[in-house]
């Protein structure tokens, strides 16, 4: 194809201007330049199409400039209130992955050993009687769908209701799992419902952002320059309380450390220091909130089909109080290598009554082997002192990708979800059974596999059919040793739809040719309970097909058709629709299409035209019926919870033979996996491979130099990568980090698959490992 | 045909002047950012020699701290 001098020389340039972008983010964090999005763009008469950013939980606005058929521009959405017209790093290049060279545009059936290109509609047919056949000779619950927080609103719609309305098992779950349910079990124990209470206009009133193991610099980078903006112009104050130093501790105005785990033991000590000094809020503790402890050492699932269901048991304030003896700042100090006077110092900030303060956590607190514990007593914090609900003031659990709160939470692409409300309810059963138009005795009762243990039972080989969608399980589960083998055997038929080839479609039987994000219409939701709706902006490649249309031709071939009438043009539309049924009323009301179609997102409850930005509160909440100022109304009585919940060690911690831990995370310039952001060039040479980051005494100690090769091995596997020493992050003594995008560094070899019992969320933030010379 | 970028540092309280004065540059393009005190910089020359020139332009700027290379291409003329 002829390209004009000046076509290239633009083009050259704007690589130019994109790397140097690059490099200020990594250096500056927040950063952010407005104006290269106007100046990048080529003059003629784009066509500007809204929709949400492909690649985070903030869920910010874009506009992609269209232009003969192509993608030729990115910029921020300035009518999105979410990010007003600003973007990050990857925000501003996501279009450029659709260029990559090996992008799967057919379908791709193994015969004998190798990948044979095959028509579309012959690799559904395989996928579908494959499916058929499988339940036929082992019964439904040997076939599992493994689906994603960035699948969008209908594909994880059709996912649910071809798994548990039209065959009639559980086994669909997603890697939301992997992030989010210690945040959704935290939400169900303390609310009863799902969710934060807030909304993103709680940064403009708070005097206090206090981030809990969170990086948000380089995780949700929107909103840290929105907390930076509120710095600079009302001096609110960045307190980072995390394991690491990372470029948001150089953006705080405080950072604290604290020994991996112990987060526990502080947010325990924190409320001792409320309730010891007087600033519980009694009269909102009275009228709100209930007290209870729940069972202890629940161990952390490390054995096949381990199970664990918590008792309940109500206990009153001077229990609650005797519990917390144990958790003066001089004894958790002990432990946790936090301070005494910073321990005091977090207190007060919860505890001074004009002060508003907002909670953030993400991984940190998610990913823990007691993560609903940790969330339960983030909670306690808020409760105690009434800080919750109000403009400003609120904990605020932030989402890691584009919609794992609309689609893996509010669809439920979990084991026990429905789209409304849990399997387990015969309520909620009736009444998907009722819009599905299925008999209710089909859906089963009873949750079957989560993540960790799906992909142990394809180990096993009891399930014997997996499909997996917008997911690349091969890099991001915990201890990917065992899975990897385990996906690989002859006993499981494994069908993955996706964009680029990845280290899962390597073990595929069928691999199928997924559109991109703007290649078809969709919804998100985001972290605010904000759903977003784009319509389709470009064709994509090829045979590519929306995983959606590829699900429902699925369930048509194998029988289901009346369930899924939908149309190729319009089933976007028609599935929304229906979906919204699930959620009518003025707890979890949905705007309707065509109010999606006009604004840049809309957050949920919608009443009466209107969002509800906090909820419970009755001066914003229709819902609240109680007649006082807050109302929780997914307890049946109305009342928050506050948990009793210890501090106990991790599930695995270093000793002799292992003497360091092992925290692994994300950066900034990679999505994920990195399959999408490893294929954007100017993201790629920014960072192009993992590394592993040392505290300078423990490398010196070792003898280490940065940028040697180092190999990192724990009981379950190892990993060779460069040392990092003092550059982008700097771990505690002790501690080492390693980013995990890069599929040549596999780091999830050496993690542990523990999780938190309640949730059952693995914890990849801690382990114990060795570190040899490589 | 050289295409450069930098990121250029301001004198404390000169970000502003720093962009104007970058601006009257020909072949010279500035992004600022929005909320920080930092500069890119994306040159755009004929040859070596007038990137050089450039360059010591830019750096004798007083409103300037700091210029840092970040990428560079060099592209044949009829490519
Ligand atoms: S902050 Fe997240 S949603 Fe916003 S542009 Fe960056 S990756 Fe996209």
């Amino acid at each position: 194809m002829y390209t004009s001098l000046t076509n290239r020389r633009s083009f050259i340039k704007k690589m130019a201007a994109a790397a140097a972008m690059t490099a200020a983010a990594t250096m500056f964090p927040g950063i952010v330049f407005a104006k290269e999005q106007e100046a990048g763009i080529p003059s003629g008469n784009l066509d500007w199409k809204k929709g949400p950013c492909r690649f985070c939980g903030v869920g910010c606005g874009i506009l992609v400039g269209v232009e003969n058929g192509k993608a030729v521009a990115v910029k921020g959405d300035p009518n999105s209130s979410v990010n007003k017209g600003l973007l990050c790093v990857k925000g501003y290049h996501q279009t450029m992955c659709i260029q990559a060279k090996d992008r799967l545009e057919h379908a791709l059936v193994k015969k004998n050993g190798t990948y044979v290109k095959t028509p579309l509609n012959e690799a559904l047919d395989l996928v579908a009687s494959k499916m058929k056949e499988t339940i036929e000779k082992h019964g439904k619950d040997s076939v599992a769908m493994y689906t994603s927080g960035q699948s969008t609103i209908p594909e994880g719609y059709v996912a649910s209701k071809l798994m548990k309305g039209a065959i009639g098992t559980n086994n669909l779950d997603c890697n939301a799992r992997l992030c989010m349910a210690s945040a959704v079990a935290g939400f169900l124990t303390t609310f009863g419902a799902d969710e934060p209470m807030g909304c993103y206009e709680d940064f403009d009133y708070a005097d206090y952002y206090v981030t809990w193991g969170n990086n948000m610099a380089e995780m949700h980078p929107v909103l840290f320059s929105r907390m930076l903006e509120q710095k600079n112009k009302r001096g609110s104050k960045i307190i980072d309380f995390a394991t690491r130093t990372s470029r948001s501790s150089a953006a705080s105005d405080k950072s604290i450390l604290f020994e991996p785990q112990t987060d526990l033991a502080v947010g325990n000590a924190i409320c001792y220091e409320i309730i010891k000094n007087g600033w519980v809020n009694k009269t909102f503790v009275e009228k709100h909130c209930n007290l209870s402890k729940g069972l202890t050492n629940m161990g952390y699932g490390l054995e096949d089909n381990y199970s664990f269901t918590d008792k309940p048991e109500k206990i009153n304030f001077e229990e609650y109080k005797a519990f917390l003896e144990d958790y003066t700042p001089e004894k958790v100090a002990k432990i946790s290598r936090v301070s005494v006077k910073d321990i005091k110092y977090l207190a007060s900030i919860f505890g001074d009554p004009n002060k508003k303060v907002m909670s953030l956590w993400c991984m940190g607190v998610n990913q823990h082997t007691r993560g609903t514990w940790m969330n339960n007593i983030i909670y306690n914090i808020h409760l105690l002192t009434g800080k919750i609900s109000q403009p400003g003031n609120g904990p605020f659990s932030l989402t890691g990708q584009p919609s794992a709160c609309g689609t893996a939470r509010e669809v439920g692409t979990f084991t026990h979800k429905l789209p409304k409300g849990v399997v387990m309810n015969p309520e909620h059963r009736e009444l998907a059974a009722k819009i599905w138009k299925v008999p209710v005795e089909r859906i089963p009762a009873k949750p079957t596999y989560h993540t960790t243990e799906m992909f142990r039972a394809v180990d096993r080989g009891d399930i014997k059919f997996i499909w997996t969608q917008v997911v690349n399980p091969l890099v991001s589960l915990p201890r990917t040793s065992r899975f990897r083998p385990g996906m690989e055997k002859d006993s499981c038929f494994v069908v993955v739809s996706d964009v680029f080839p990845t280290p899962t479609t390597d073990v595929a039987d069928v691999i199928l040719p997924a559109s991109w994000h703007i290649e078809k219409s969709g919804l998100y939701g985001n972290s605010e309970r904000r759903t977003q709706h784009w319509d389709k902006m470009i064709e994509g490649p090829g045979e590519t097909t929306p995983d959606a249309w590829m699900t429902i031709q699925v369930a048509k071939r194998m029988g289901y058709g009346d369930l899924f009438p939908y149309s190729e043009e319009n089933h976007v539309e028609e599935i929304y629709n229906e979906y919204r049924q699930f959620h009518e009323g003025k707890k979890h009301g949905m705007a309707p299409l065509e109010v999606l179609k006009k604004e840049s997102g809309v957050i949920w409850p919608y009443v009466d035209g209107k969002s509800t930005q906090w909820r419970f509160n009755a001066k914003f909440d229709p819902a609240c019926s109680n007649g006082e100022d807050f109302h929780f109304y997914g307890k049946p009585d109305g009342k928050a919870v506050i948990w009793q919940r210890p501090y106990e060690p991790a599930a695995e911690s270093p000793d002799e033979e292992y003497p360091f831990w092992l925290n692994t995370g994300r950066v900034i310039e990679h999505w994920h996996t990195g399959s999408m952001t490893r294929r954007i060039s100017v993201l790629h040479k920014a960072m192009p491979h993992s590394y592993v980051e040392f505290h300078p005494k423990d490398a010196k100690a070792l003898g280490i130099r940065n940028g040697e090769k180092v190999k990192v091995s724990s009981r379950r596997g190892s990993c060779v990568l460069p040392a990092s020493i003092n550059e982008r992050g700097l771990p505690t003594q002790g501690q080492v980090f390693v980013p995990f995008f890069d599929e040549n560094m596999l780091i999830n070899d050496v993690t542990l698959d523990a999780f938190c019992p309640i949730s059952k969320e693995p914890d990849f933030k801690k382990c114990a490992v060795k570190i040899e010379k490589a | 045909m050289p295409i450069i970028s930098y990121l250029a540092h301001p004198q404390d309280g000169k970000k502003e002047s720093l962009i104007n004065e970058i601006s009257q540059l020909s072949n010279c393009e500035v992004i600022p950012a929005e909320n920080k005190d930092l500069l890119i910089v994306v040159t755009d020359t004929n040859n070596k020699e007038e990137d050089e020139q450039l360059k010591e332009k830019i750096e004798a700027l007083d409103s300037l701290k700091l210029l840092a290379m970040v990428s560079g291409f060099d592209t044949p003329k009829n490519n």
